[in-house]
């Protein structure tokens, strides 16, 4: 059943959980996700697979308390069990054929992109990486991303860590110098949505990440939906990867604030079950 | 001598204005004086026109025998021996066009009410059975199942009883398909199906849930484990959308998406962390069981006018009757004739309405429904927060691009034999929606019986 191995805090609001599930860890690949519930009245949310370890049977997930769901998952202790927690699902990174490749991280999209790296570096791809934290106590991964990197690059908005700037300004740089296959850019969608205007230009193309709201992540719901080179596409069975110069980044925007008054309302209940 | 009386028993059950505020169970069942004073208006005709009415052959007029002599254990009996889920049929199929259009008593009057008696012998017997079945001894051969809805419940049923080792995989959490996460609780009690699933595990069938066939493991490999055979029940689960503009729009959701939330997922309980959308003025659009479903959930979410938006007339519309007349009870406003061209937005992506036209029938198509042709200058909008397409699904593409060698259509719908399911791989079988694209419980129960039978066939020779 699902239990949690280990625990770990990354950050003040990162974790990282290293899950038994054997059936899953045998087929998981870098891009693809879980869908998981916490507990029997939970939520079944998605996140992307961060790490596997076949002979040990487990899969690590790394998340970010932002909500109820993630505040209650939080709640769980090493040797407690997860309800649900079924995958793989969404078709794997492809990392074959690229002899260079810039691989971004955002934020806690940084869990997501280090297994990326990995592939890539694995099979001989040369990576050079640029993440990027609002400040120095919320970097994670350092040493993970440094060991898979040919460079580098950490950037953070006020300074306090690496260099002070955006992603898209190291990434501009390291567009100037190398002549890239492929950037991989997984994080926050604003960002996704900038480091892609940015490739653009350099006319370099430029793989997404995609996290939508989703229910059953098999292609049943359809709440995932999103617009990439004006057709309709599932995050869930057509991603979660798309060509990030297609996708309507605006209205991926949008359409993830749809339950904000409902996640407000439940993290306030949460709150005050803490509480009391 | 029978109950020549041309009307069948009323069904007991909750007042309009009030249940389309809550998700209790609509139809209250037929009390045994009720079931009693129907069941004597069954004529016992010997060629018993209604059975061949039946995707699952019941053997109608011996069951209902059984009650005009309050056997009715002895009814349960003979229903069960044809049917793995007798209180969801009685529930959910659409009688109308099945054994009641075939009833004699239909000529002058209505049919015997079939389906509320299977549905009283069946819930009788849930109250009232003593013991839990018997797993039979194994034959030693392994069966396994992908989805658990009621194609696949109803192989795993007809197979356990002749002693095969079941295991049935289900993607979801929870076990029952399409009855969990499509019908919604008024119509069918969760606890029903979750009985009915209990039932099967006393005979021995494993339920292994959160296994999504085709990724964690494929067909192939499932015979690698020492399955014998596979049967594909995994449904048609992809939602079909208009293809028209605004359809990505914040407020615009698939029935699915709708009713999973709602039906699998409880969003209507207080308890339940799963948010659901709750508009006020809601579109459906679509004309079937699930349009009907989904139009009956918003309002119970408290909508203050739901519509159904269909391009047909009343006469075509394909929901069953009695759906209908409940949602027409409950305030759901019929706009037929009339189909969206465009869902219209705000600056904030927000469903602010339809932009719709009116539609005329001309000339029937193919299979004999007149075609919907747009009236000219017919163009108008109506003003709506909320969208829930309910135009129909497709099967998922999941299984048949992780199994090599398995035919499907350009529907992307499994090609089977008819009479057995077998499909063009060896020892693999399908049955339901994965075969036919969007159809009803009791076709896909009829299917999984075949199914079962020519197994059952192939692996005792």
């Amino acid at each position: 059943m699902f239990r949690i191995i280990k625990k770990e805090p990354l950050n003040p609001t990162v974790t990282k959980m290293v899950i038994e599930a054997p059936l899953v860890a045998q087929k998981a690949k870098a891009g693809q996700f879980v869908i998981l519930r916490a507990h029997e009245s939970g939520e079944r949310i998605p996140l992307t697979v961060a790490d596997y370890d076949r002979s040990a049977g487990t899969v690590t997930i790394i998340y970010q308390i932002v909500g109820a769901t993630t505040m209650r998952l939080d709640q769980l202790k090493e040797g407690e069990c997860l309800t649900d927690f079924v995958g793989p699902l969404g078709k794997p990174t492809v990392v074959e054929g690229k002899k260079r490749v810039a691989v971004v991280g955002g934020g806690v999209g940084c869990a997501i992109a280090l297994p990326v790296a990995k592939s890539f570096a694995e099979q001989g791809t040369v990576v050079d990486t640029v993440v990027g934290f609002r400040n120095q106590d919320l970097v994670i991964l350092e040493e993970e991303f440094k060991a898979v990197s040919e460079t580098y690059r950490l950037m953070t908005d006020d300074g306090s860590a690496g260099e002070k700037g955006l992603v898209t300004d190291a990434l501009r740089e390291l567009l100037d110098m190398n002549a890239y296959d492929e950037v991989i850019a997984i994080g926050p969608l604003m960002m996704m949505k900038f480091v892609c205007k940015l490739t653009k230009e350099y006319d370099v193309k430029t793989v997404v990440s995609m996290n939508p709201i989703m229910i059953d992540g098999t292609g049943m719901c359809g709440g995932c939906r999103l617009t990439v080179g004006g057709e309709t596409k599932f995050a869930c069975v057509d991603g979660p990867e798309f060509d990030g110069h297609l996708v309507d980044f605006d209205q991926a925007m949008e359409r993830g604030r749809t339950y904000h008054a409902f996640e407000e309302n439940q993290c306030n209940l949460f709150r005050k079950e803490v509480q009391e | 001598m029978a109950n020549m009386s041309l009307e069948k028993q009323k069904m007991p059950e909750l007042a309009p204005d009030i249940r389309n505020k809550n998700f209790e169970e609509v139809a209250l069942g037929y009390t045994k004086e009720q079931a009693l004073t129907e069941a004597a208006r069954c004529l016992q005709c010997k060629n018993k026109p209604c059975v061949g009415g039946c995707p699952v052959q019941i053997d109608i007029p011996a069951f209902i025998k059984k009650i005009t002599e309050e056997d009715f254990e002895g009814a349960y009996q003979i229903i069960s021996a044809s049917s793995a889920l007798p209180a969801v049929c009685g529930r959910v199929c659409p009688q109308e066009s099945q054994c009641e259009g075939r009833c004699v008593r239909g000529i002058k009057g209505e049919p015997v009410a079939i389906g509320r008696l299977e549905r009283f012998v069946a819930d009788w017997h849930m109250a009232n059975a003593a013991e839990a079945p018997q797993k039979p001894r194994s034959n030693g051969k392994r069966v396994a199942i992908i989805g658990s809805g009621p194609a696949g419940l109803t192989y795993a049923g007809d197979l356990a009883r002749k002693g095969y080792e079941v295991t049935v995989f289900e993607a979801l959490h929870v076990a029952g398909g399409v009855l969990v996460y499509g019908i919604p609780e008024f119509r069918l009690p969760k606890s029903i199906v979750a009985k009915e699933i209990e039932g099967l595990k006393a005979l021995g069938v494993k339920i292994e849930t959160n296994m999504v066939i085709g990724r964690i493991q494929s067909i192939d490999e499932l015979f690698e484990q020492g399955f014998d055979s596979v049967f594909i029940g995994s449904g048609a689960g992809l939602p079909n959308f208009m293809g028209i503009p605004g359809e990505n729009l914040k407020g615009v959701f698939s029935a699915n998406e709708f009713l999973t939330r709602i039906n699998l997922m409880k969003a209507y309980e207080a308890e339940s962390e799963t948010p659901v959308w709750k508009g006020n003025r809601v579109a459906v659009v679509g004309g079937g069981n699930v349009a009907m479903d989904a139009a009956r959930c918003a309002k119970r979410l408290g909508a203050e006018e739901v519509s159904i938006v269909y391009r047909r007339s009343m006469d075509e519309i394909p929901a069953r009757k009695e759906e209908i007349h409940h949602a027409i009870e409950e305030g759901i406003v019929f706009r037929t004739l009339t189909n969206p061209t465009e869902v219209l937005g705000d600056e904030h992506q927000n469903v602010i309405g339809i932009r719709c036209v009116e539609m005329e029938l001309g000339e029937p198509d193919e299979r004999g429904r007149r075609r919907p042709i747009v009236k000219e200058g017919s163009e108008h909008i109506l003003p709506m927060d909320t969208v829930i397409m309910a135009i129909g699904t497709s099967p998922n593409p999941l299984i048949r691009s992780t199994t090599p060698g398995l035919e499907t259509n350009r529907w992307g719908c499994i090609v089977t034999e008819e009479a057995t399911g077998k499909t063009s791989r060896e020892g693999v079988y399908a049955g339901g929606d994965a075969v036919t694209g969007a159809a009803t419980v009791i076709l896909a129960m009829g299917a999984g019986k075949e199914a079962a039978k020519a197994i059952d066939e192939k692996l005792s020779k």
